[in-house]
């Protein structure tokens, strides 16, 4: 079946702003919008450009705008996605050129979470000892893929760029909830000040723009408790 | 318009790394704090294949039943139908208990037993009592265990603060006078030439799956990091051992993980009959991959495939309750739904095999260290990961293997790169250390005259062609014929011509670069797999349909020379375990 696509493109070196490019592309119903990408860009535009790796929903790199929503472009099929889309880049970070944008002020928000264990103790010889339990509060979190679809879908965040937004806050969720980690009161510390998580709004955006399916705004809402309530 | 061109910028660091996978990263973590870090990708770390891997890693900790590491090691080595290096397979059984246990003090969420200690699984070809049954080796966090390898040691690298260059092209591997002494890489957003100058370089660049049409490997797995020593005059061993994955999502060759049979998912023909056990009476679904791809195959030659080309099967997972579905398989249920649209409670997945894994690639010593030639080292230069061999898949690598491969063998690449480095001294860099890349990158950028050819074109053709004639049934005339095919689509690509002639982010340039590198290694490939005439592991082919230990119990090597190539072999190391028939 043809799709019409409309892309948002952008050359640094030739654009003052922004223009919409359109193509026409025959594809199958169970195409991914990634697959309509590449024929555009292997057979008729060899200047459309956008990150890719994995085309299955697990690396992360082709998060972007499709008719108004964040999508990961490998996990959405055309059946599902219509026979005219428009496609635009993830809005709230600057675009280097076309479908990408720049990931370093995203990942600097994470980084500065202290993404990962913090334990001084002195491990035993074989594993850390963690009940099923245990291991279970913290398990929506580890999947995250840091794409950033629920970042730029945060309306605080799109307002305040300093907001350290909804994938940092999963990421020190994982942690805070980990049994095994001593760093709770300092992640927790960094989350209760002014740019942290008290610019949730509770938009819920976030939740829906997760391909996979985190429970993002229950995740921060585990964070805010933690904070009123001392529990963790 | 290609701006006026710039000098590249010049960096000095101990040791350069290239890849940010679970090598890569694991190198690096040995070597944060010791020595002065650079990491290049191509991607964003957290973007790196490693994170597809799904079912989980192999070590004998016994936390389920009995087990030991002679079982694991054992079971690598006949996996591999007796090409694998003995002396690496006990590294790989060994040490993979360690590096788990240091992955999980690392912080990497395992899934948990009752008990609170890492939970295993069954894994298909893993067996206890060297081949007595199936046993529970297989360490996991859910199906997703390569995400959490790659999140977690990425997460140590940002603890240590290692110099991370990301979205970073390597273009070439610098070496004066046989000595390694950094590599040059584009700047892919600013489209920007810099040199790294090192003491030691450390290539840990995943696989080249994407030499096929059906493949379960990202788009950016395309063997840069395998072609660029070799056409330096570095040789790349056993490269016509790729493996076949059996349950691939039909056509899209997307993975669904053996973790699918380890929970006891079925793999059934048109006639709903479970095949696997007639071909392997022991194992049966759990039989390792190169076979049951080749169950398929016969299967559907035997005209009992299903799919719009009859050339598929079915995997059943009905028979699985929902909640185990969704605690043990989340990911692999998610991509049958996305993907085949389908319920895995309610329906069948239509599958085929797909192009999974490269068991060749640069040779190394059990430290990491890249070979020259079957007995000389090349001092500084490291190799580890999928990109390498070490050989520790030999012929077939069983399931987990990869992850206990990158672990224990990027590990082990990192520690001694550290004791080499206490020593090591900067070789000066090669005159014009750039201009090769420099002038690369310049003539495709630059507008050509003449008739020209689609860099997606000639890949397509490749893709296509490769698996098609180098799958999971070989013989010589349809690899004469391959042989033919690339001898023509190389001529198309020296007239190969770009649309984005700018230098910001321009993906057009690093396709046209990455189908070079695909090209140069399909022709090994190809080669190899000619040369080879018999059946060994994932390597069958219908004219030589038998093992021949007599002549072919030895690793191809395979040379760049001005003249073609040049082929030679290499023993295989043999301590504990005699060559047998390899029956499951």
């Amino acid at each position: 079946m043809r799709i019409h696509f409309r892309i948002k493109r952008f050359d640094p070196t030739t654009d003052q702003k922004p223009h919409f490019k359109e193509y026409d592309v025959d594809l199958e119903p169970t195409d991914r919008v990634l697959d309509g990408l590449n024929k555009i860009k292997w057979e008729q535009d060899g200047t459309l450009t956008y990150r890719r790796s994995c085309a299955h929903g697990v690396c992360g790199s082709d998060a972007m705008r499709v008719n108004g929503r964040n999508r990961l472009a490998c996990t959405l099929l055309i059946r599902d996605a219509g026979t005219k889309l428009t496609i635009e880049p993830l809005l709230g970070l600057s675009v280097i050129k076309d479908l990408v944008v720049d990931m370093d002020h995203f990942f600097q928000k994470y980084k500065d979470i202290k993404p990962y264990l913090i334990n001084d103790d002195a491990p035993p010889r074989t594993e850390r000892i963690q009940s099923p339990e245990q291991r279970a509060i913290f398990d929506d979190t580890t999947k995250c893929i840091l794409c950033a679809a629920c970042t730029t879908s945060c309306p605080p965040f799109w307002a305040n760029k300093e907001f350290v937004g909804p994938a940092s806050i999963v990421n020190a969720h994982r942690f805070i909830f980990d049994s095994r980690d001593h760093g709770a009161a300092q992640r927790l510390e960094i989350l209760n000040q002014r740019e942290g998580v008290w610019r949730c709004r509770t938009v819920f955006n976030c939740t829906d723009a997760c391909p996979r399916h985190i429970k993002i705004t229950q995740a921060i809402e585990d964070v805010k408790r933690a904070l009123l309530f001392n529990r963790y | 318009m290609a701006s006026a061109v710039r000098p590249s910028t010049y960096h000095k660091h101990d040791v350069v790394i290239i890849g940010a996978g679970g090598a890569g990263l694991m190198a690096a973590v040995q070597l944060a704090g010791i020595a002065d870090v650079a990491v290049i990708s191509k991607l964003y770390p957290s973007r790196s294949h490693t994170g597809a891997a799904q079912g989980g890693i192999c070590a004998a900790l016994g936390n389920s039943e009995e087990d030991h590491w002679e079982w694991h090691m054992f079971d690598t080595v006949k996996g591999g139908d007796y090409l694998t290096d003995q002396d690496a397979a006990e590294v790989l059984a060994r040490e993979a208990i360690d590096a788990i246990i240091e992955l999980e003090h690392m912080g990497l969420p395992f899934s948990r037993t009752p008990d609170g200690k890492i939970a295993q699984r069954r894994f298909g070809g893993h067996t206890r009592n060297f081949g007595e049954g199936p046993v529970m080796r297989s360490c996991y966090a859910a199906d997703r265990t390569g995400h959490m390898i790659l999140q977690t040691l990425y997460q140590q690298g940002i603890k240590h603060n290692l110099n991370f260059f990301d979205e970073f092209q390597m273009l070439d591997l610098l070496i004066n006078d046989g000595q390694v002494c950094g590599v040059v890489a584009l700047q892919i957003r600013t489209g920007e030439l810099h040199i790294f100058h090192s003491k030691a370089v450390i290539f840990a660049t995943g696989g080249f799956g994407r030499c096929f049409s059906v493949t379960s490997n990202a788009l950016a797995l395309t063997g840069d990091g395998v072609a660029i020593p070799w056409r330096r005059g570095v040789p790349l061993e056993d490269m016509e051992m790729f493996q076949f994955h059996p349950t691939g999502i039909y056509k899209l060759g997307v993975l669904l993980s053996e973790a699918a049979r380890g929970e006891g998912g079925i793999v059934i023909n048109s006639e709903g009959e479970a095949f696997a056990k007639r071909y392997a009476p022991t194992l049966a679904d759990l039989a390792p991959r190169d076979m049951m791809s080749r169950f398929i195959y016969q299967e559907v030659k035997e005209g009992r495939g299903v799919g719009s080309g009859k050339d598929g099967v079915y995997l059943d997972l009905r028979h699985i309750p929902y909640e185990v579905q969704e605690a043990k398989l989340p990911d692999i249920t998610e991509f049958i739904r996305v993907y085949l649209g389908v319920d895995p409670t309610k329906e069948m997945a239509l599958i085929q095999p797909t192009a999974h894994y490269a068991m060749g690639g640069i040779p190394t010593d059990l430290d990491g260290r890249v070979l020259l030639n079957n007995t000389e080292v090349m001092p500084g230069f490291y190799a580890a990961g999928e990109c390498a061999c070490v050989s520790v898949h030999g012929a077939n690598r069983l399931g987990t293997n990869s992850l206990v491969d990158l672990v224990v063998f990027g590990r082990r690449a990192g520690r001694h790169a550290a004791e080499f480095l206490r020593t090591a001294e900067l070789a000066p860099l090669p005159p014009n250390a750039d201009a090769f890349a420099r002038d690369q990158v310049e003539r495709l950028l630059s507008k050509g005259s003449g008739p020209t050819e689609k860099v997606g074109a000639i890949r397509e053709t490749l893709q296509f062609e490769m698996f098609d004639k180098t799958g999971v049934v070989r013989n010589e005339r349809g690899m004469r014929e391959m042989l033919a095919i690339l001898d023509d689509l190389k001529l198309r690509y020296q007239r190969v011509a770009i649309d984005d002639h700018t230098r910001t982010f321009n993906t057009d340039l690093l396709e046209a670069l990455e189908l070079g590198y695909l090209l140069d290694i399909s022709e090994c490939i190809v080669a190899g797999a000619l040369g080879r005439t018999e059946s060994r592991g994932a390597h069958y082919r219908d004219d030589y349909p038998d093992r021949d230990d007599q002549n072919w119990l030895n690793h191809t090597m395979v040379w760049k020379t001005s003249g073609g190539l040049r082929f030679d072999k290499k023993p295989v190391t043999i301590t504990k375990f005699q060559p047998k028939e390899r029956k499951y």
